[in-house]
């Protein structure tokens, strides 16, 4: 039984890498600095190590044969999931180009919520050390910022010490939509977090008048997505007069149509108190599943964030087109690679079509994949990047056990050297 | 395996060679001694009458990191393909991609190519980014200036050697190559709501001024004997009259070397009826006196681009010109920034056509390729794939004079270039993007042809029309393996990043580790540039070159 300190981790988001973990021959245990994210995610039991083909457990191999057998006599493939480190995303995209794959990460359609902002306006944004040294108020739109990453708030606002604030448990926490599900959120001096609560239907309309007033627009109602004006009014005060102001959300809380214009009028107020002549920043916060690292990837290898088909032998990005749901819906795929290294839960859409797995040990299926091989977790059995959530800082995940599975990226390229 | 290039003209400035006829042989991967007897050659290429240079070398282009990565996700319209020919290497028709990256410089001839903004805590990402860049070799410049742990070092008015080991560390840490400077301090005073940034201007919370950032680094950079001076990006890039900054900061750099970088944003007076003019020969006049310095120019072109820079507050001053309109700010981990803001350089407007007029107006006055850098600021100024019109503007008076006739008119009547007469040679391109970009970087191994140098190099056919000539070449060798032929990629190989390792007092670490812990809850090891690359080892991808005296020009 070893213990190994320091440890990163791949499942948050926030690169958490002060965990300490218990290796007792295969098996985790997070003794140190877990939360309600990592601690299950490390402590995950190992299950099956062998691949499946059809079911009957073979070897590596013939596995892979079988995946590139599958590809091969594909005419429309389509790898999904993508939930993996660098190296993984390196050879997944790899066999996409080769076999004129679709690429689609398994969250995009939250995600594009935010590359749609991004690509029709752009945006301000900060990273996790600028709010942690910064932050004097900070707003969270629709979020509960708690549930997402449990350890945000003791790691970012409530702590000793901030290069710029004299006094770090007096910052402001105001929530707008969503209440927060604890009390993370109050500071250590028993201040609570101002919350002005409105359902998610609601929260477009509130957003949009909480931009009208911070432009200093009249408004004639007296509620705006059943939000008192004078309480959205306090918001817009507070965020105007914050010295550093930070704005956050989190695309997949946001469970509306077209949440992209409230997102993209939530980056529109942090530049409108950036006109004004103060300074404010967004934070979207991103990261689980490998999603940030996928994007990241895709972005330099083809230009373009993970929702890329390769069909017509040049990458090809469209934000709907290449939605593997629709796709496969539509009956447009005709085999697919689920790449899952994170998360036994998360499984493909559907195996009405020729599937192979690459998933965590330990997924269970209600219909058997054609293929199944257990790869290994970055982070956990095997070393690898990961993309942080606010995408300047890349961190290098340990091997903590060896259980003797592959990695994402070795059978990838096998079956990319088989195709 | 013994490698023959038989019978090329040879421009390699290291050797006094210009035009001499000349074989060159290659073995394992390097140029080496004409052996006895010629038929010993295992491979041979008639290259009879085409033109011989050492692989060329770009020293400042964004290429990687998270801002450029940005970019690429902020403009998926200018990078859209629509009929690609596949070569059946893995992403050879992804546009703006790594893998273009590295094709469409190595067809150009280029061979090594330097990112000059690596942010210390975005190293890894700049790295991982490089490694997936074919062919070309890669290296990095780390940026310091906007850094809390810097500015809180100065604050306390530390010794000098704390701060160079500081500076080592981090060539270290990020594996680069060399120290950038960006608008020192403007990045961090931005976070604290300043909206510009003068050399004298002290950063808020600190009470150091940009000046004082900016010799301590300079000073570092030469005692820890970095063999590429300071590399900077000065304060006022793009405003009127800021000629005056430029010249301050030659001034500042005391007579040490100092590199400036991109400086035709720089070479701008305030005079005319629009308050914007050239001052290239006030800029030239300054350079002259100040043989310490060396520069890149950073030349506009005609094009739809994107400006990607770590000068938040040029960035996000010029955000109202985005074009498309969007645009990026970030401020980044308490270390630095970037701004992301498309632009169109337009020949119909006034302002675009004097900032190409300036830029030519430098190249031509400054009359000393050892000391002046060949660069678009890519993609800034242009993308680097428009370098061979550039080439072109250099060496043919008569296109210049067809491309003036383009221009606003207003701009070409303020402007010196229509009675500029000076053609570059051959051997000015090879000084200029090989032999002199080679030492400034301190790569001892290249920008030559002499035995001993990695076998990088460019075979072109001589054209009149020196952009086509250089658009494509016929020949290209990375390390002696053969990538390019008849203008197009042959052999796609893994590059390797340059990188210096200057000595430093380990103790910095656990100071470091203490001051991540307190205000980054981040590890060091956590954000290690290591493992980088798919295929290779770190062995393998990092080349360490020598520390040592740094650049000054000699030859001028």
């Amino acid at each position: 039984m070893t213990e190994i300190n320091e440890v990163p981790s791949p499942f948050c988001g926030a690169g958490t890498d002060d965990l300490t973990i218990q290796v007792d021959g295969t098996s985790l245990k997070v003794i140190k600095n877990g939360c309600a994210i990592n601690t299950p995610a490390f402590e995950q039991p190992l299950a099956d190590t062998q691949p499946r083909v059809n079911g009957t457990i073979t070897d590596l191999a013939t596995a892979v044969a079988k995946a590139a057998a599958i590809l091969q006599s594909a005419k429309q493939p389509l790898l999904g999931g993508c939930a993996t480190d660098v190296n993984g995303m390196r050879a997944l995209l790899a066999l996409a180009d080769k076999t004129g794959a679709v690429v689609d990460h398994m969250s995009f359609n939250n995600a594009r919520s935010n590359i749609l902002t991004l690509q029709d306006s752009g945006w301000m944004t900060t990273t996790l050390a600028e709010v942690k040294n910064r932050c004097d108020v900070l707003l969270v739109i629709g979020t509960d910022l708690e549930s997402f990453t449990p350890r945000f708030f003791e790691r970012y606002l409530w702590t000793d010490a901030a290069m710029f604030l004299e006094n770090p448990v007096q910052r402001k926490i105001i929530y707008l939509g969503q209440a927060p599900s604890g009390n993370a959120s109050s500071s250590p001096t028993g201040q609570d977090a101002q919350v002005f609560e409105c359902t998610q239907d609601q929260l477009p309309e509130a957003v949009s008048v909480l931009r009208a007033l911070i432009k200093g627009r009249p408004i004639l109602a007296e509620s705006a997505g059943g939000i008192p004006i004078t309480d959205l009014e306090v918001i817009a005060s507070q965020l105007k007069a914050a010295v550093y102001g930070v704005v956050t959300w989190c695309v997949t809380d946001l469970r509306f149509d077209h949440a992209e214009l409230t997102v993209q009028t939530v980056c529109e107020i942090v530049k409108d108190i950036n006109d004004q002549g103060s300074r404010c920043s967004g934070l979207p916060l991103v990261g689980k599943e490998g999603e940030q690292t996928a994007n990241q990837v895709c972005g330099w290898t083809t230009g373009y964030p993970a929702r890329v088909s390769f069909a017509k032998g040049f990458p090809e990005y469209d934000p709907f087109l290449f939605d593997s749901q629709t796709m496969i819906n539509a009956g447009e795929v005709d085999a697919q690679v689920w790449v899952q290294a994170f998360n036994v839960n998360a499984k493909p859409l559907s195996v009405t079509v020729p599937t192979i797995v690459l998933g965590r040990s330990g997924m269970a299926f209600e219909q058997e994949p054609d293929v199944f091989i257990p790869v290994g977790t970055p982070g956990i059995d095997h070393a690898g990047h990961a993309f942080r959530m606010d995408n300047v800082v890349a961190i290098r995940l340990k091997k903590l056990r060896d259980a003797g599975l592959p990695s994402t990226a070795e059978v990838l390229t096998a079956i990319e050297r088989a195709v | 395996m013994l490698i023959r290039l038989k019978g090329g003209r040879i421009y390699d400035p290291a050797q006094k060679q210009e035009g001499v006829v000349s074989d060159i042989y290659i073995r394992d991967g390097v140029i080496v001694n004409h052996p006895e007897s010629a038929s010993l050659a295992d491979v041979e290429y008639d290259i009879t009458g085409k033109v011989v240079m050492a692989g060329a070398i770009d020293i400042h282009s964004h290429i990687a990191g998270g801002n450029v990565n940005t970019a690429r996700l902020l403009l998926p319209e200018q990078h859209r393909n629509f009929l690609a020919r596949k070569l059946n290497h893995p992403f050879s028709t992804a546009r703006w991609s790594a893998t273009e990256t590295g094709y469409r410089y190595a067809l150009m001839g280029y061979t090594t190519v330097v990112e000059p903004a690596v942010l210390p805590i975005n190293a890894l990402d700049a790295h991982l980014q490089m490694a997936d860049i074919p062919i070309i070799d890669t290296a990095g410049l780390a940026i310091l200036g906007n850094d809390d742990y810097l500015l809180r070092l100065l604050r306390t008015g530390v010794a000098q050697n704390q701060i160079n080991d500081y500076v080592a560390w981090t060539l270290h840490a990020t594996r680069c190559l060399g120290l950038k400077v960006i608008n020192a301090g403007g990045a961090n005073a931005f976070k604290s709501n300043a909206r510009s940034f003068d050399l004298d201007d002290q950063v808020p919370e600190y009470g150091v001024s940009s000046r004082h950032i900016l010799q301590t680094l300079q000073r570092a950079a030469c005692e820890i004997q970095l063999p590429h001076p300071v590399h900077v990006h000065c304060n006022n890039l793009g405003i009127p009259g800021n000629v005056d900054t430029a010249l301050a900061t030659m001034e500042a750099a005391q007579g040490l070397p100092m590199h400036l970088a991109h400086i035709q944003f720089y070479g701008y007076g305030n005079e005319g009826n629009r308050g914007f003019s050239t001052a290239a020969a006030k800029l030239i006049d300054g350079f002259k006196k100040h043989p310490n310095i060396t520069m890149d120019v950073g030349q506009v072109l005609f094009a739809q681009t994107v400006t990607i820079s770590g000068d938040v507050i040029a960035q996000y001053s010029r955000r109202h010109d985005a074009s498309p309109n969007k645009w990026v700010a970030l401020d980044a981990e308490c270390e630095g920034s970037g701004g992301v803001v498309p632009y169109c350089y337009k020949e119909s407007s006034f302002v675009n056509s004097l900032q190409w007029l300036i830029g030519l107006e430098i190249f031509l006055l400054a009359e000393d390729p050892w000391r002046l850098f060949f660069t678009t600021d890519h993609p800034n100024g242009g993308p680097f794939t428009m370098y061979p019109f550039l080439i072109r503007l250099l060496m043919d008076k008569d296109y210049r004079l067809e491309c003036m006739a383009q221009l606003n008119q207003e701009a070409v009547a303020m402007s010196l270039l229509k009675d500029l007469h000076k053609e570059f040679t051959l051997y000015d391109i090879a000084i200029m993007t090989r032999t002199a970009a080679a030492q400034l970087l301190g790569l001892a191994d290249r920008g030559h042809l002499m035995p001993g140098a990695v076998a990088d190099i460019a075979v072109y056919t001589e054209q009149a029309d020196k952009a086509a000539m250089f658009g494509h070449a016929a020949l290209v060798f990375k390390n002696g393996h053969l990538v390019v032929k008849d203008g197009e990629i042959v052999g796609r190989r893994n590059g390797t990043a340059q990188i210096v390792q200057p000595e430093f007092d380990k103790q910095i670490e656990r100071r470091l580790q203490l001051y991540y812990d307190q205000f980054y809850n981040l590890k060091l090891d956590s954000f290690a540039v290591a493992d980088v690359s798919f295929n290779q080892s770190d062995n393998e991808r990092f080349i360490r070159h020598s520390c040592g005296t740094p650049y000054l020009a000699s030859h001028s």
